[in-house]
């Protein structure tokens, strides 16, 4: 077997400097271009056989010109000279079409990033697909002995990727990194007087020697699915709700839509003209921190170039600012935050609890432990999913719960946070633990 | 074959093997890299697609971007196991390459043989042709700009357009070590447009769109994306005077069309032969039971001519066909793709689907819909003295296992003595897939199908689907408000 020459970083910035130079060429007042090459597999088991082993070689490059401020992109994941050439041209010739739009541009040249510190993003794994099988049968056979009642398995898989990124434009930036991500999961299926259940458990990290044992992973992947058997609904009333951490991440997601630039300048936002204002209840402290060694959301600078700095986004429940690129934030009239792209590790502040301590301040009430839908509404902050967890009568977590929704509306959801737990869930770029809602209504039987 | 399919198959071979300069002898080769020890049959997929898009925002079109796609992805499989790998240049060595890390999956065993190609016949529901120059890029954006200030002047409350046109063309070709020689040119556009209107200190989103497998004239056949553009602004303005949606089970009446993302969730994913095969489907083992009312019959159609979710062939080679899930209440047949086919001893239906060549093709619904019933719409209405009217949704979700699924109301009114009131606000709908359809009471004679906007999400991966419903009387559905 031949392997093919993966490129590195210099081939990449050549790849890149190329293309704005072509750009240049045909036309163009100022362009920027992006370059990717990446390379993983992941093995997956089922039923203590292997099941699927997938290769994955993935390359692609992205070209935006602008004609003063017209703006035309293009990408291509053929690399060869003539498709590189043909997608530039392509790209000339949208911006042709496109509207004078004052605000289109590259991002100033003075908010580039000029220091690059290794953030300890890429920690390659010494790993085959036959340990990486291995690895996942040990994760499901952990999950298939956690509990009597596990009856099957959507299976368990072990993955890696090993990817290079390279960012540059015409004001002369060009910086790119490298960086890693590992990942072991694991679904199995719990029966109990008929009825089916089923959850999951997954690790990641950039280091695989932060991921904790397959066999801990699929262990919890068991307990979790026994822990479901026998659900039974609720009827419909309004009660406090606990978000576990894996289910707080995506409460405060809601957050980093509504405070972007576009949703903000489309005044698609429950938040519009917020900065500024309360958003939470006034102890809470939410920072975006860019540069945390070895997190799945650092980076040195943004999707534009733009240098990302540490910053505290809600101050004592105060909204600080917006989530802005270069485009929205002219638009707006102020300045990049460096969040071309979106948000780089977001730190949320706890009040100190512990989980078993969030389920005793709670007293009676509903843990949230799986959510479906995606009813959050953007516009208007209303809220309404559907969910199974755990009912908690004075502080006890009593019964499995399923087949019921949990509403309300953003605003009064965030206002309404009563604390915060320690226990942060790092498997995301969002940072957070447990979050206690005060209220919020239970629809059900 | 008809004359299309050769001409898709010629078309085919000549965008993806002739540029590349791959012969059939180097198929034959990479199949036999593939085709090693207990490996019992191997594919190769090759694809190239272009999209295009053009967005609007502010009245202008602020830009237009441009993708090319294209690659290789090689399958081995061996009893229940799958060795998948795949490169996105299509060159010999990177599909050599691919086909020997693919059938490292194999173990010692008999060694298969390569069968002649028989190439495929597949419907024509489509044309084979390129939709991104079937109009000017002039006219791209001199349509774009008209639907913006025509839907501007319908409401003042009308603050912000945004509008987007987009095309793609895909161009598939399958081999297969068991004979299967197919190919597909697959047209796709869309247009889509929301608004936000605002009203003091009220502000509302709409949404519209649609498309489908054929060229951009659509769009201006019957001013039809001016059509999207006030559908949206109509129903911004009517959740301007929403109330709040009630809470708790109760009576839901749901609209014909794009509602029919019910079938989908509630039962199209459960009887998907992968799931069934595997025994994790809340409707596994159930063929012949009752499942839903008598009212009730359900079909996965990907036959059906410009549909969104249609496919001449699947992502497999198999021609798409018109199969029964469900037939006057009963269980009757589950969706399946080659590999689950065959572990489960039947034919595969033609839903063997993949998002591109980088990703292996798993069991997927196409175009699903309910048949239409003897109730007249107006009648099921006023035969409901307290519930919900809820005329559209956005996207939906299910727990295969479990069979609770969701999905998310965006334009309902509550129902009270027989009439439609006032709208309520967005609350999603959760319910009991094996045994939602057996409280439909009433079934209209008004089958829509969805206007084409439909995408359906599976493990990752995401393709173009269809849904479609007559009107419902559903009497029981738990409705996840907060009055």
């Amino acid at each position: 077997m031949t392997t093919r020459h993966a490129p590195g970083i210099d081939d990449l910035k050549q790849r890149v400097a190329d293309v704005l130079r072509l750009a240049r060429e045909l036309g163009a007042s100022s362009a920027e271009a992006s370059a990717s090459f990446g390379t993983g597999f992941t093995a997956s088991v089922r039923l203590r056989e292997v099941e699927t082993l997938r290769h994955q070689r993935d390359q692609g490059l992205g070209i935006t010109v602008y004609l003063g401020h017209r703006r035309g992109s293009a990408s291509t994941s053929d690399l060869r000279p003539a498709a590189i050439e043909e997608s530039v041209r392509k790209a000339v010739a949208l911006a042709r079409h496109a509207a004078d739009d004052p605000a289109a541009g590259l991002a100033d040249a003075d908010r580039l990033a000029t220091a690059f510190p290794d953030l300890e993003l890429c920690h390659p794994w010494d790993i085959d697909p036959a340990r990486a099988i291995e690895l996942a049968l040990e994760c499901e056979a952990a999950a298939l002995d956690a509990d009597p009642r596990i009856t099957n398995s959507e299976g368990a898989s072990v993955g890696t990727s090993d990817g290079i990124r390279v960012y540059g434009n015409t004001h002369g930036f060009i910086a790119g990194y490298r960086s890693t991500e590992h990942s072991v999961s694991c679904a199995v299926v719990g029966a109990q007087d008929g009825a089916m259940e089923t959850d999951y458990e997954y690790a990641v990290s950039r280091d695989p020697a932060r991921l904790p044992a397959p066999a801990a992973t699929g262990r919890e992947a068991g307990l979790r699915t026994a822990r479901r058997l026998g659900a039974t609904r609720l009827s419909t009333r309004t009660v406090p709700v606990l978000f576990p951490a894996r289910q707080a991440r995506g409460l405060i997601g809601s957050l980093l839509g509504a405070i972007g630039g576009g949703a903000q300048y489309r005044r698609a936002s429950f938040l519009v003209d917020h900065a500024g204002k309360p958003v939470f209840a006034d102890w809470v402290n939410i920072d975006e921190r860019p540069h945390l060694p070895g997190a799945l959301g650092s980076a040195a600078f943004d999707d534009e170039g733009v240098a990302t700095r540490d910053r505290r986004l809600i101050d004592g429940g105060v909204l600080t600012g917006y989530l802005l690129g270069s485009y929205y934030a002219r638009k707006l009239g102020l300045a990049s935050t460096g969040n071309a792209g979106g948000a780089h590790n977001l730190v949320v502040g706890s009040s100190g609890q512990s989980f078993d301590e969030l389920v005793a301040l709670m007293g009676t009430g509903f843990i949230v432990g799986d959510l479906m839908g995606s009813g959050v509404n953007p516009v208007t902050g209303d809220y309404s999913r559907g969910a199974a967890g755990f009912w908690v009568e004075n502080g006890q977590v009593g019964q499995p719960v399923t087949e019921i929704t949990i509403a309300g509306n953003l605003r009064d959801m965030y206002r309404g946070i009563q604390a915060i737990g320690t226990d942060v869930d790092d498997r995301g770029t969002i940072l957070t633990g447990s979050i206690l809602v005060d209220r919020m209504t239970i629809a059900g039987t | 074959m008809t004359m299309a399919d050769a001409n898709a198959l010629a078309l085919a071979r000549s965008a993806l093997l002739d540029a590349a300069a791959i012969a059939d002898r180097d198929l034959e080769r990479a199949l036999g890299t593939l085709l090693r020890g207990d490996v019992d049959t191997a594919d190769l997929y090759f694809q190239i697609s272009r999209h295009e898009s053009w967005s609007l925002e502010d009245g202008i079109v602020k830009e237009g971007s441009h993708s090319i796609e294209q690659g290789v992805g090689v399958r081995a499989m061996a009893g229940e196991k799958t060795g998948f790998a795949y490169s996105d240049e299509i060159i010999l060595p990177a599909l050599l390459e691919a086909s020997a890390a693919a059938s490292a999956i194999a173990r010692r065993g008999q060694e298969g043989r390569l069968q002649a190609w028989r190439p495929q016949a597949g419907h024509s529901l489509y044309l084979p042709i390129d939709p991104l120059p079937t109009l000017a890029d002039d006219a791209k954006v001199e349509l774009l700009q008209r639907v913006d200030r025509e839907v501007r002047r319908l409401d003042p409350r009308v603050r912000q357009v945004n509008a987007s046109l987009a095309a793609a063309h895909d161009v598939m070709l399958v081999c297969s070590s068991d004979g299967v020689l197919s190919a597909d040119i697959r047209p796709l556009v869309r247009f889509n447009v929301s608004v936000v209107v605002e009203d003091g200190d009220k502000r509302e989103q709409g949404y519209a769109g649609g498309g489908g497998r054929f060229a951009y004239d659509w769009f201006l056949d019957g001013d039809r994306a001016l059509e999207f553009g006030r559908e949206a602004v109509r129903q911004a303005i009517v959740n301007l005077d929403a109330v709040p949606a009630p809470a708790g089970e109760m009576v839901v009446v749901l609209g014909p069309g794009w509602p029919g993302v019910l079938l989908h969730e509630a039962i199209g994913h459960g009887l998907e032969g992968d799931f069934n095969r595997k025994g994790t489907s809340a409707f596994t083992g159930r063929i012949g039971e009752r499942v839903a009312s008598p009212l009730c019959t359900v079909v996965d159609d990907g036959t059906l001519a410009g549909r969104r979710g249609s496919l001449n062939v699947d992502d497999e080679g198999t021609p798409t066909r018109r199969t029964v899930l469900i037939e006057d209440g009963i269980l009757r047949g589950y969706l399946q793709d080659r590999m689950n086919a065959r572990l489960m001893g039947v034919a595969p239906t033609g839903n063997g689907r993949r998002q591109s060549f980088a990703h292996v093709p798993m069991p997927r619904m196409t175009n699903t819909y309910m048949l239409a019933g003897p109730h007249h719409p107006d009648e099921i209405i006023a035969s409901v003295p307290k519930g919900i009217y809820a005329r559209n949704f956005g996207g939906g979700q299910v727990d295969i296992t479990s069979g609770k699924f969701v999905f998310s109301a965006s334009e309902a009114y509550l129902i009270e003595g027989g009439r439609i009131g006032r709208p309520i606000r967005d609350a999603t709908l959760i319910g009991d897939g094996p045994t939602v359809l057996n409280r439909v009471s009433m079934v209209g004679n008004d089958l829509q199908l969805d206007a084409g906007i439909g995408v359906c999400g599976k493990e990752g991966q995401s393709v173009p689907v269809g849904v479609g419903q007559p009107t419902l009387r559903v009497d029981g559905l738990t409705v996840g408000g907060t009055g």
